[in-house]
């Protein structure tokens, strides 16, 4: 008898010491996120759960679209090849949470960059990926004309997102009156917009247009309205506190957008390697410096162009003229043609 | 002889430590209750250190904030210029208006189900049978989803609404109904009805002292209906019978006047109220039948009518076995209304999950929601209990 | 002398029926006084009010193949949408060409459920047959080995992963639950405590607040650097919830055995464990028997719930099916599709504790 006790106790303690030598490991490991990606093999993105477009399954259960080929581009810069991501399709509701524990490690989720989300939240944001401002779309037999019209209205809406906070302020400031109706899952929401439930869905515009043009029956029956009443700066999200992290996918966006401007293509980056422009050497790795600056391998950017092109080839692969959503550029176009794309030097 | 009584003086002496089953039940909870503390101590400083790392607001002082979202339905005054406590107060609010009627309803239900089972008609037994087997043994998720796809995205739209009773329409935009315009008759005609159900209580308590004092019956019932609806009905009319009704009409984007329950509200108050009451038909059934056969042999005996024989004799036996399950599913249901956040409906776990995300402080929002269940159950255990010892046997 | 008879009693006669056969019968069941007959008509205006228009829906107007959703729609119900959709319904986003696999994992587990219903199966040779069918399953489905390509957990879907999580759950959350009973019913005070504590804890909040804990906060719990499968953290908070449930019916069956028998086994000079062991639990258990498979059916159910954390389940299966934008609206036709499903599980579980109860009945009456 006395034996077993010795040999339970025994136990017990040998179990609380292994729980003690984790904490302790747990301090060690603190804020290495790339170690960690690294040591796994691969990391996980949190990307939306339904927009055609920005990230959409097929009936394969694989993933594709702008958001998709962000994580596939940091993924590349990292480990050279764009398939070590786990997709992990989060509601809106759902991706903050997701991005505080760890469950994962990049949100490209089509998320606004507001100021309490970047410090109360405890989130640091990468640059912006797509300007955008949220919009109405209306059933065409409404005959609504402007957004001023929609006193009364019943909208539908996604909760948790700055659209739903928008939405309070500017029927607040019109003084207006709305119902909203929130729920959560995209699929869901649309599925009963388009089922009249609601005489309005308000959201990204380019979201509306994007469902508009891939769920609607008949997309023909509904319009976006012109106002634009916020502006959304979408940006990829990471957690607060690990500066490399944050480093590596702000640079991994910056090198998809100063490729654009350097004329540097999926196709031709290979000639690219030979170029005597000393900039462009210095970006794919030729003359080494930049990798080792963020701990990556010297052909970061080189294989993040390999992998998924520059910025202006994801946006027409997904969402632009070679894409049944036909967006035009916009705002999201280089500085130098009119819009607000502007890399911060790479050297 | 000397050896025995050895034996015996050393088995009287304390016996070695771990052999002492009072030490070793002590020796045991303190290894138990270390290893539960230590666990928790782990989980808490894990949570502490990520928070502390990633710079994650704490606290529950976002609930004095401006929560700036619009909530589709309240019981209650609410703009999105109110505080994240008030939204959450709608929520909670929501969840208890759902509740408490789905557990009125599914109770009614349940109850003319599980009699209709025993019915010694055939076809209404089988029905009630058909009902239970088919709503029993579907997950309520499903249903749920059922119903509101039913009410939601099948319905027409306010334009073609169907019109099942005159100025009452099926829409997509919920069920749409008739008020009575407000008129300050309305407050004279509650107050009769108060005053005829105070009335009609006190007639039964003194009906029932008559018949035990003197064996005459006094017929309670029919004289209770009178003073219950004949009372405020008479007011009514007295005050010239004001019935002018709010009707709805078709106005702009949807119905106006009249009053209107959303399609997610309705859908989840028809799952919850079909799928609990299934379960509480099968209760009351199993309560019926446990009461002895004797029992209403022995009524049947006394030349009591089957109504009283219910009434006086197997009901309050049945109580007895119906009351404790009965707990336990108005507990279920009103967990499981927390099922409305995959319909839309604002309840509190939607109205807290949509905090959670705008502040970013799940672990205060996941608190708030268990401390709310924790205690709703608690209270209803206790109301339930209280209601169980009034029905429970009492023995000598 | 002269009256014989008289003495003799004459045997009781039944009075002559004057209905006799079928009509006997509609008599007694249906027509039995004016209230029943009322019932009876009533009922039988609501079967014929709402059958007829069922069954034209269901088959008669029924579109049973089209081309896409538009041509489907008609007034009946339209099956060629779960046509289209049955694969995907059913096994998700499980690799196409290896369709066979989760259809083979489907197979075992109905084999093992059917095995353990069989009464003269239970003992060591049913655990044996289960952690053998388990394994199979799981090989199957994870792959990897054998010559299998290896199928991440993320694509088990379907009906495959509503039976993996539902019959875990049940396996592994039983011996907690009765650990937790026993706990429960100890007689030292703080491991009661606790263990009172997890049950009214878990049973007190919603599961789908557990499950949102389990799938999207649980690494802020744990140190960094650990990373847990999404289905098995899912898996876990089945597994936590169901012994919660399972050790509330098990204390049940603890409260009903009677002090003698422990008193007996302490007397026997049993040990704490013996006496749980070999003259408590097998008691206990048999006596709960029925109310536990009802838990497992409540469990089953409950699986639906991980459509709030986009594991594709049976139920979100479904849902995914529906926002194709090429087969809209066909709710009803896509919830009576997987509601039979689980209707028949459901169902032959219930029959089947039904059974075991009338049986087990039986045995105490004798």
């Amino acid at each position: 008898m006395h034996k077993i006790i010795v040999r339970r106790c025994a136990g017990l303690v040998t179990a609380l010491a292994m729980v003690g030598a984790i904490a302790a490991a747990n301090s060690a490991l603190a804020g290495a996120t790339l170690d960690k990606v690294k040591q796994a093999g691969g990391f996980s993105c949190g990307v939306p759960t339904g927009i055609p477009g920005f990230a959409q399954p097929n009936d394969k259960g694989v993933y594709s679209g702008f958001d998709v080929d962000i994580c596939k581009a940091v993924s590349a810069a990292i480990f050279g090849d764009p398939g070590k991501v786990k997709y992990v399709p989060l509601t809106a509701v759902q991706r903050f949470t997701a991005l505080q524990s760890g469950e994962v490690d990049i949100l490209s989720n089509n998320t606004t960059w507001t100021l309490t989300r970047d410090t109360e939240l405890g989130f640091n944001f990468a640059p912006v990926v797509f300007y955008d401002g949220q919009g109405f779309m209306v059933p065409k037999k409404l005959g609504v004309k402007s957004a001023k019209e929609l006193n009364g209205a019943t909208i539908c809406v996604a909760p948790g997102t700055t659209s739903e906070l928008n939405l309070a302020d500017y029927f607040r400031a019109n003084k207006m009156d709305y119902k909203p109706v929130v729920i959560e899952k995209v699929d869901e929401i649309y599925a009963a917009f388009f089922a009249g439930r609601c005489d309005v869905m308000t959201g990204d515009a380019t979201g509306l247009a994007a469902q508009r043009i891939g769920r609607a029956t008949h997309p023909d029956d509904y319009v976006v309205l012109p106002e634009r009443i916020s502006k959304e700066p979408l940006a990829p999200v990471v957690r607060h506190g690990d500066e490399q992290w944050n480093d590596i996918v702000t640079w991994g966006v910056y090198a998809l957008i100063q490729a654009e401007e350097s004329g540097i293509t999926q196709a031709n980056v290979d000639d690219k390697l030979k170029s005597e422009d000393p900039g462009i050497k210095r970006m794919l790795g030729v003359t080494p410096g930049l990798g080792k600056a963020l701990g990556l391998d010297e052909r970061w950017a080189y294989n993040e162009i390999k992998a998924v092109g520059n910025y202006g080839e994801i946006f027409e692969r997904s969402l632009g003229e070679g894409s049944p959503l036909n967006l035009a550029r916009g705002l999201n176009n280089l500085w130098t043609k009119g819009g607000l794309l502007y890399a911060i030097p790479l050297r | 002889m000397t050896t025995d009584e050895a034996t015996l003086t050393s088995a009287r002496a304390r016996p070695a430590l771990w052999r002492d089953a009072k030490i070793r039940g002590i020796a045991y909870q303190v290894v138990f209750v270390a290893a539960v503390a230590g666990f928790i101590a782990l989980i808490v400083h894990n949570a502490i250190a990520n928070i502390g790392r990633q710079n994650i607001a704490t606290g529950f002082g976002f609930l004095h904030r401006e929560a700036a979202f619009g909530i589709g339905e309240s019981l209650i005054e609410y703009s999105p210029a109110d505080t994240y406590a008030r939204a959450l107060l709608v929520g909670l609010t929501n969840t208890l208006h759902v509740a408490a009627l789905g557990i009125v309803l599914a109770t009614i239900l349940g109850t003319l189900m599980g009699l209709a089972r025993l019915s010694s008609n055939w076809l209404v037994a089988k029905l009630a049978r058909v009902y239970v087997e088919i709503f029993r043994n579907i997950p309520l998720a499903l249903q749920l989803f059922f119903w509101w796809g039913l009410l939601d995205k099948m319905a027409p739209g306010p334009r073609q609404a169907w019109q099942i009773l005159p100025d009452v329409f099926v829409s997509n935009r919920g069920i749409i109904y008739p008020v009575p315009l407000s008129n300050p008759a309305y407050k004279w005609v509650v107050a009769a009805l108060g005053i005829g159900v105070v009335a009609a209580i006190g007639l039964h308590r003194w009906a029932k002292r008559c018949q035990a004092a003197t064996g005459r019956q006094f017929p309670t019932g029919w004289v209770a209906l009178a003073l219950i609806i004949g009372l405020p009905a008479a007011v009514f009319l007295g005050f010239g019978a004001p019935a002018r009704l709010d009707v709805p009409v078709l106005k702009g984007f949807n119905f106006s006047g009249g009053d209107a329950v959303s399609p997610e509200f309705a859908a989840l108050l028809i799952g919850l109220v079909v799928y609990t009451g299934t379960f509480i038909c099968e209760i009351v059934r199993a309560g019926i039948l446990a009461v002895n056969w004797g029992q209403s042999e022995a009524a049947m005996a006394l030349g009591l009518r089957s109504s009283q024989r219910m009434r006086l004799v197997v009901l309050p036996q049945a109580l007895r076995v119906i009351v404790p399950p009965l707990t336990s599913q108005y507990l279920g249901l009103t967990k499981a209304s927390s099922l409305a956040v995959i319909i839309g409906f604002p309840d509190l776990v939607s109205v807290a999950n949509t905090t959670m995300n705008q502040t970013g402080q799940a672990i205060e929002g996941i608190t708030v929601i268990m401390a709310v269940y924790l205690s709703l159950s608690l209270a209803i255990s206790l109301a339930m209990n209280v209601y169980n010892r009034a029905v429970a046997l009492v023995e000598r | 002398m002269t009256d014989l008879t008289q003495g003799i009693p004459i045997a009781a006669q039944a009075p002559r029926p004057r209905w006799t056969g079928a009509l006997a019968w509609l008599r007694a069941n249906l027509f039995n006084g004016v209230t029943s007959t009322i019932l009876t008509l009533l009922c039988a205006a609501l079967i014929a009010a709402a059958l007829p228009p069922v069954i034209r829906w269901a088959l008669i107007d029924a579109i049973w193949s089209a081309p896409n959703g538009q041509a489907c729609h008609g007034a009946g119900a339209c099956w060629a949408f779960i046509g289209e959709k049955f694969r995907f319904i059913l096994f998700g986003f499980f690799p196409a060409g290896e369709t066979w696999r989760p259809i083979a994992a489907v197979v075992i587990f109905l084999a093992m459920i059917v095995a353990a219903c069989d009464r003269r199966m239970w003992g060591r040779r049913l655990a044996l047959v289960w952690v053998i069918g388990l394994f199979a399953v799981f090989a199957l489905m994870r792959g990897g080995a054998f010559g299998l390509s290896t199928v991440e957990t993320a694509l088990w879907s379907g009906l495959p992963l509503t039976l993996v999580l539902a019959v875990v759950g049940m396996l592994v959350g039983f011996p907690f639950g009765v650990l937790l009973a026993l706990g429960r019913r100890s007689r030292l005070p703080a491991v009661r405590a606790i263990c009172v504590g997890y049950i009214e804890l878990v049973r007190g909040v919603p599961v789908i607040t557990m499950l949102f804990m389990a799938s999207l906060m649980l690494p802020l719990f744990l140190p960094t650097g650990i990373t847990i499968d999404k289905l098995v953290r899912a898996q876990v908070a089945f597994i936590l919830f169901a012994g919660a449930s399972l050790a509330e019916v098990v204390r049940g069956g603890l409260q009903a055995i009677p002090r003698g028998q422990i008193e007996a086994a302490d007397a026997l000079g049993l040990t704490y464990v013996q006496r749980t062991r070999l003259i408590v639990l097998p008691q206990a258990l048999a006596m709960v028997i029925p109310a536990l498979v009802n838990t497992f059916i409540g469990i089953f159910k409950d699986t639906a719930l991980v459509i709030i954390i986009s594991l594709f389940d049976l139920l979100t299966t479904a849902e995914t099916a529906l926002s194709d934008a090429n087969w809209q609206g066909f709710y009803v036709e896509a919830y009576v599709f997987v509601g039979v499903i689980y209707w028949s599980f459901c169902f032959f579980m219930s029959r089947y504790s039904q059974l075991l109860e009338r049986e087990f009945n039986r045995g105490r009456r004798r």
